[in-house]
């Protein structure tokens, strides 16, 4: 009787707290509560700081006072600021096209059976194992005016005849830096699309194949659908990546000549640190983020799950 | 629809041989089955044909015209895989439409014949579904929707149904012979299940082990076992084998390792003392009252239903015999089991062909 009801009453004053716990709810809260808080300070924090420092004219040495938009008034009438923020445009769209076309072509050679298929693999990867700034060093030396090793080749195959000067004109400087970071960027694309291909399954070009489709339909009508979800995750990381892109610049040219590769990152970088400016640096960066934010969105629009990978019986 | 004629073609994959030398000629509107235990080069064979795989020797002619060096594309082939191969991202009208849409026919036409096609599959219903959204079965039918829509000189099947439930693949098996019926395109099917090969084909070629054991009309084949292999292959429950001793004493019957004897017919082949194999089907074994046939111990009883399924040993043998009537014999009874003369085999041992 007496342990029956001691067992019992112990049972009724667990209850609540267990019953707590298994409420989905409360349990999914608890277990976000770290996630939650090393996000607050560590993604959160920085990026409220930034958007603050954006609102004040904060000097280095010197805490700023709120002063609304005027930051923004002024990057608005900045003739560099649009040269700027041309620059980022231009570097990322060129490169992504590029990157991703010249990415498709290397995992579509990748996917076929060549000799020394897994050596071939490990060697496309090189460029993005080898850190940044050394990658960058290397160009910098490649595109140097007097001791460029590609104006050196070029000269003796008899191409051209005075060395080219790669980082010394806007335009040349922009294309040579578009050349680094898309050969920085092509193992990352070509892999990830390799591995997209690698999923397709065989007998669906063999079926296409009886079906009539020549080489170049089965990769329109076969390969071309079945990769887009795998494209589109793909394309949104490499716009991300590439219009954040700081250090290649920043190793290579520092945004010159008269700022004419300077990207939105390395001239709110420029501003804030050497200039001393942080309230006109944050803004800078701060001014990213609606690029940014159109593009994840496109990609969230472009990347929902298309209706044929859905097992939904809705017709 | 065309002729398909295969001229001792040979396939290796590097130095794997897996085919040695197949000669076979199917006739215009033909159904034929290729039957063989995995592994014996069905599949091989038929990607040879559709141009999926390259010919290492020998040559492969469609419709009269040596297609070694056609393109798959330009064979006029359709094929059913059996992971069916449907294109995921088109849904099944596309699926169906996708080769005609290649072509460039007429939209009224691509229109015209999915139709039709899905209304001989019962696939209304579904045109505007994507493959994930529908069942194993349906996909099968889609799969083969795919291949009636082009009216292809031949249609492969390479085991179309594995992946259906048992009932299914019935009632499928009895659609692709009635398609076959009504369209008549020259068909080679492969499977490794011997009752679909009966059920299904005009004639049936056995395969094992990259060779052809025998090409024939299904009961040819079940009437008259080229080899041993054929023989167990084909007909279910398989056939019971004796290796044995033909013996020729004033009567004739063949002596089994046990000295048990076994009756055989009068007019068979082979010399006093040969070393032979007798077989006889399940279904070729009666129950005898008296003293004749040969003596058998239960082991297990089965009935199905229909049939009563008595597996027992003569001489050593495991042996299984097919009763239409019900039989209630207990475990470790003797019986006595005669076998239908008319209908025994005899097999060299060695050679494993039939006398
Ligand atoms: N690409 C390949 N490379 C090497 N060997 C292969 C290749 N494809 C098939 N083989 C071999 O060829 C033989 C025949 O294979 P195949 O697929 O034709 O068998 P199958 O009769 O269709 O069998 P199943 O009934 O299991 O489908 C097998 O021994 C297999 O291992
Ligand atoms: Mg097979």
């Amino acid at each position: 009787m007496t342990t029956a009801a001691v067992s019992r009453s112990n049972g009724l004053a667990r209850k609540p707290l267990a019953e707590i716990l298994d409420n989905r709810n409360v349990l999914a809260f608890l277990c976000m509560l770290p996630a939650a808080a090393l996000l607050l300070t560590f993604l959160t924090y920085p990026l409220g700081l930034g958007v603050w420092l954006g609102f004040t004219d904060t000097k280095i040495g010197r805490p700023g006072f709120f002063i609304g938009l005027e930051n923004y008034v002024s990057l608005f009438d900045d003739s560099v600021f649009w040269l700027v923020v041309f620059n980022t445009l231009l570097y990322t769209t060129v490169a992504t096209v590029l990157k991703f076309g010249l990415g498709l072509y290397l995992a579509l050679l990748l996917n076929n059976h060549l000799p020394f298929k897994a050596l071939l693999r490990a060697i496309v990867l090189l460029p993005w194992i080898v850190p940044t700034v050394l990658s960058a060093i290397a160009f910098w030396w490649i595109y140097d005016a007097q001791f460029s090793i590609l104006s050196y080749m070029l000269e003796k195959m008899g191409l051209i005849d005075q060395y080219i000067d790669f980082l010394g004109t806007p335009n040349n400087a922009r294309a040579s830096l578009i050349a680094a970071n898309v050969w920085r960027g092509i193992p990352f694309v070509a892999i990830c699309l390799l591995a997209g291909l690698q999923t397709i399954s065989p007998s669906l070009y063999e079926a296409a194949a009886l079906d009539g489709a020549t080489s170049w339909q089965r990769f329109r009508h076969v390969t071309v659908p079945m990769l887009m979800p795998i494209l589109s995750i793909v394309l949104t990381f490499s716009v991300l990546f590439t219009f954040t892109d700081f250090q290649l610049i920043y190793a290579i040219t520092r945004g010159g000549p008269v700022n004419s590769t300077h990207l939105m990152a390395t001239l709110a970088f420029q501003r804030a640190i050497p200039g001393g400016q942080l309230g006109e640096g944050a803004a800078i960066a701060t001014a990213m983020i609606p690029f940014l934010v159109a593009a994840t969105l496109s990609s969230y629009f472009g990347l929902q799950r298309r209706k044929w990978q859905q097992g939904e019986s809705d017709g | 629809m065309a002729t398909v004629d295969i001229r001792s073609v040979h396939k290796a994959f590097g130095p794997t041989k897996v085919i040695h030398g197949v000669d076979i000629s199917i006739a215009d509107e033909e159904f034929v089955v290729l039957v063989g235990p995995s592994g014996c080069g069905k599949s091989t064979l038929l990607r040879m044909i559709a141009g999926l795989e390259q010919i290492s020797d020998g040559q492969i002619a469609i419709g009269g015209k040596v297609v070694n060096d056609v393109a798959p594309k330009d064979r006029d082939i359709a094929m059913v895989f059996q992971n069916y191969a449907l294109y995921p991202h088109m849904t099944v009208y596309d699926n169906m439409a996708f080769s005609l849409k290649l072509r460039k026919a007429e939209k009224s036409l691509i229109d015209q014949r999915v139709r039709q096609a899905a209304d001989i599959l019962g696939l209304n219903p579904y045109l505007e579904r994507y493959p994930r959204q529908l069942s194993g079965g349906q996909r099968q039918r889609v799969a083969m929707g795919r291949a009636i829509v082009r009216d292809p000189q031949v249609f492969l099947f390479d085991e179309p149904l594995s992946n259906l439930d048992a009932k299914l693949r019935v009632q499928m098996r009895t659609e692709i012979k009635a398609l076959h019926q009504r369209l008549k395109t020259t068909s080679i099917y492969v499977t490794h299940d011997q009752v679909e090969a009966m059920t299904m084909a005009d004639r049936i070629v056995v395969m094992h082990d990259g060779i052809v054991e025998q090409v024939g009309s299904p009961l040819e084949l079940y009437d008259h076992p080229a080899n041993i292999f054929v023989a167990g292959f084909i007909g279910s429950p398989a056939m019971n084998f004796y290796p044995g001793t033909l013996k020729r004493n004033g009567g004739i019957w063949v002596e089994a390792e046990d000295g048990t004897r076994l009756p055989a017919p009068g007019n068979v082949g082979g010399a006093d003392g040969q070393k032979v194999v007798y077989g006889v089907r399940p279904e070729h074994l009666t129950l005898s009252g008296g003293s004749s046939g040969v003596q058998a111990k239960v082991d297990v009883v089965e009935p199905t239903g229909a049939d009563t399924l008595v597996f027992s040993k003569i001489a050593g043998v495991n042996t299984c015999a097919v009763f239409s009537e019900r039989h209630d014999f207990r475990p470790g009874q003797e019986i006595r089991l005669q076998p239908r003369l008319d209908v025994v085999h005899l097999f060299d041992a060695a050679s494993g062909q039939h006398l």
